[in-house]
């Protein structure tokens, strides 16, 4: 830090102090990157290399091994009595697509179940997280005061963890809980049956709706004041300043949080495991599934949902960037130019509604 | 002046409140159910007619391991948040900072892993693990949250980066600091606050999980806060020990949404990053 406090008077006198040691550098690079091209990429794309390689050496160690494995795996069968001989079998036998084509036999009913309770709750609770997020963030740009106090208990939610919140919940819905007694009525919720279903909603919307909410926020705040004035110039009632301004503009914000919530609801695990339990056939999810029967030692069949689950995923998320494309490449790998640029969008949007 | 105008005046502090509501309520029946005696347990006031411990001292009693849980929770948070971020500073910084090929496809690969279905690498790692005799070792627990941790503090340091002006660096290299010596120099000590942001959402992330912890132990000696939390035994077979498991809950939040409300502005900064621009 020193070195960079030299008066700035002094260093054009004395260049050659602050000269750099090595002669093949440029010496002053105001923009190293554009003008020396060729030479600048050489020596920082090694660099570069050596600073991105170990990250990328533990997510191949802890990632895409694990998915090779995984694919490897499930192409076995379960240890258990080998129908020729007759002795139980030290090895997994070898048993090709079996797993994969098992789920359109009598075996895959427990497979089907959990891929459609997976799939209702990732439509339901994202679809109800986004509309009250939307609501709270609304709430919250409006509000002046309190500001503060509303952040940190928007973070509330968001901080416990999630198994927690699966207990606390489960004793919210106790049979004797607060829950019953605020209905007035006698619900067995956290028994097998589509009232667990709907607890699972309830306590998945109260952790990740306030997320939601921030997330739009955040977005909210980059809309230019201006827009909502030339609107209301114009004669736009607050609901149409809502559907043709807040909406559109605040589109990246919003797509990217709904595909992160997307993508989070599809891998549901701990809260349905602890607020109603393992193996209950109206919240087991797929990873629930896939968990249960690889703690059973029946890794074939588990590798196999597991591997449908990422394949699920996967799915999901490209048809995201396939529908709304730069919208959310600009969200999530967004360089220098593609903020300028969504930046840019409010101020055209200024003039158009300005004109 | 008119009806309506009283209302829109008010509506904005009603919505306000409507919203802490809606966040603490539950959260407050846990710290209010986790003071009620065991005879007061079911009692639904909204306050417990009398404030009692005794719940806390049966978590802590040394019967239900639950310090020790604490303990492992922390050693497996701990060293996955700091085993995240050494990386991911150092490859942050190429993505802010390092013209190179490939850079948008890696950083896209990075982030997307943290969208990757936790159980996809549970499975075959389970198997790996029971193989090599890692079951019940703290190693099985964060290599594992590595595939989650990784990704979101190089995401979260790549913007903390970027908005630091590029200038910084470029005056400690006219002054003749080689990069790296501008980087160790300059930039770590101006990132201080973007890596201690990223830490602490690094490191609730890594607190949180359950899925990891749940199935490489089956030692309760080894089990994490909160897998210790989930499987606490009632007095009876049927009876489901709500006071400790309030108790406990409360005890493993607390330090996380004291830090929230501490550091409420850098972490709404950091976990909003992403999204707003």
């Amino acid at each position: 830090m020193a070195d960079t406090a030299i008066p700035p008077d002094t260093a054009p006198h004395q260049p050659g102090t602050a000269a750099p040691r090595r002669p093949g550098r440029p010496p002053a690079p105001q923009r190293p990157r554009r003008r020396p091209r060729s030479r600048a990429t050489a020596g920082t794309g090694r660099l570069a290399a050596l600073l991105v390689s170990p990250t990328l050496l533990v997510l191949t160690i802890v990632v895409l091994y694990p998915t090779l494995m995984a694919l490897d795996e499930s192409l076995y069968g379960t240890k258990g009595l080998d129908p020729k001989t007759g002795f139980i079998s030290a090895t997994e036998p070898f048993v090709g697509l079996k797993n994969y084509t098992d789920i359109f036999t009598q075996a895959g009913d427990r497979f089907w179940n959990a891929f459609w309770n997976t799939t209702f709750f990732t439509v339901v609770t994202v679809s109800l997280e986004t509309v009250i997020g939307v609501a709270m963030a609304l709430i919250m740009h409006r509000a002046f005061r309190g500001r503060s106090l509303v952040r940190a208990s928007i973070l509330v939610p968001w901080a416990i963890p999630t198994a927690i919140s699966g207990l606390l919940w489960k004793w919210i819905f106790n049979a004797d809980g607060i829950a019953n007694v605020l209905l007035g009525r006698q619900v067995l919720w956290t028994a097998d049956g589509f009232s667990a279903k709907i607890a699972v909603v309830i306590a998945d919307v109260w952790k990740t709706a306030p997320f939601i909410g921030l997330l739009v926020l955040a977005g909210l705040q980059v809309i230019p004041k201006e827009v909502y004035e030339a609107a209301r110039l114009d004669g736009a009632s607050a609901l149409q300043q809502f559907w043709r301004i807040t909406l559109p503009l605040v589109k990246p914000a919003l797509l990217v949080a709904v595909l992160f919530r997307c993508l989070d609801a599809l891998r549901m695990f701990d809260l349905p495991y602890i607020l109603i339990g393992a193996q209950k056939g109206s919240v087991e999810t797929l990873s629930m599934l896939a968990q249960n029967e690889a703690s059973n030692v029946r890794f074939g069949p588990a590798s196999a949902y597991a591997v449908l689950l990422f394949l699920y995923v996967f799915l999901i998320a490209l048809a995201f960037v396939r529908l709304l494309g730069a919208d959310l490449i600009g969200g999530v790998g967004g360089t220098k130019k593609r903020k300028s640029h969504a930046v840019r969008v409010p101020r055209r949007r200024v003039r158009e509604v300005a004109a | 002046m008119t009806l309506t105008a009283k209302w829109r005046q008010w509506l904005p502090h009603l919505g306000i409140a409507v919203v802490v509501a809606y966040c603490l309520a539950p959260f407050y029946w846990m710290l209010v159910s986790s003071l009620r005696s065991t005879g007061d347990i079911f009692s639904t006031s909204l306050f417990p007619s009398t404030v009692s411990f005794e719940n806390y001292r049966s978590v802590f009693s040394p019967g239900q391991g639950f310090t020790r849980a604490l303990l492992n929770s922390l050693i497996v948070a701990g060293i996955t948040t700091a085993m995240s971020l050494l990386l991911a500073t150092f490859t942050a910084y190429a993505m802010a900072r390092l013209e190179f090929r490939f850079k948008r496809l890696i950083l896209t690969l990075i982030i997307a892993t943290s969208m990757f279905p936790v159980v996809s690498i549970v499975v075959p790692l389970l198997k790996l693990f029971t193989d090599i005799g890692w079951i019940n070792t703290y190693q099985s627990m964060i290599v594992p949250s590595m595939s989650f941790t990784l990704p979101l503090a190089v995401w979260n340091l790549t913007t903390f980066f970027r908005q630091m002006p590029d200038e910084l660096e470029h005056a400690a290299m006219v002054d003749g600091c080689t990069r790296g010596q501008a980087f160790r120099r300059v930039i770590v000590p101006l990132a201080a606050p973007g890596i201690f942001t990223t830490a602490i959402i690094t490191f609730i992330a890594a607190w949180n999980e359950f899925l990891i912890a749940l199935s490489m132990t089956n030692k309760p000696s080894m089990q994490t806060a909160t897998v210790a939390i989930s499987k606490f035994s009632g007095a009876t077979t049927y009876q489901t020990p709500f006071g400790s498991q309030m108790a406990a809950g409360v005890v493993v939040t607390i330090p996380l949404v004291v830090m929230v409300l501490l550091f409420q502005r850098r972490i709404v900064a950091g976990l909003t990053a992403g999204a707003a621009k």
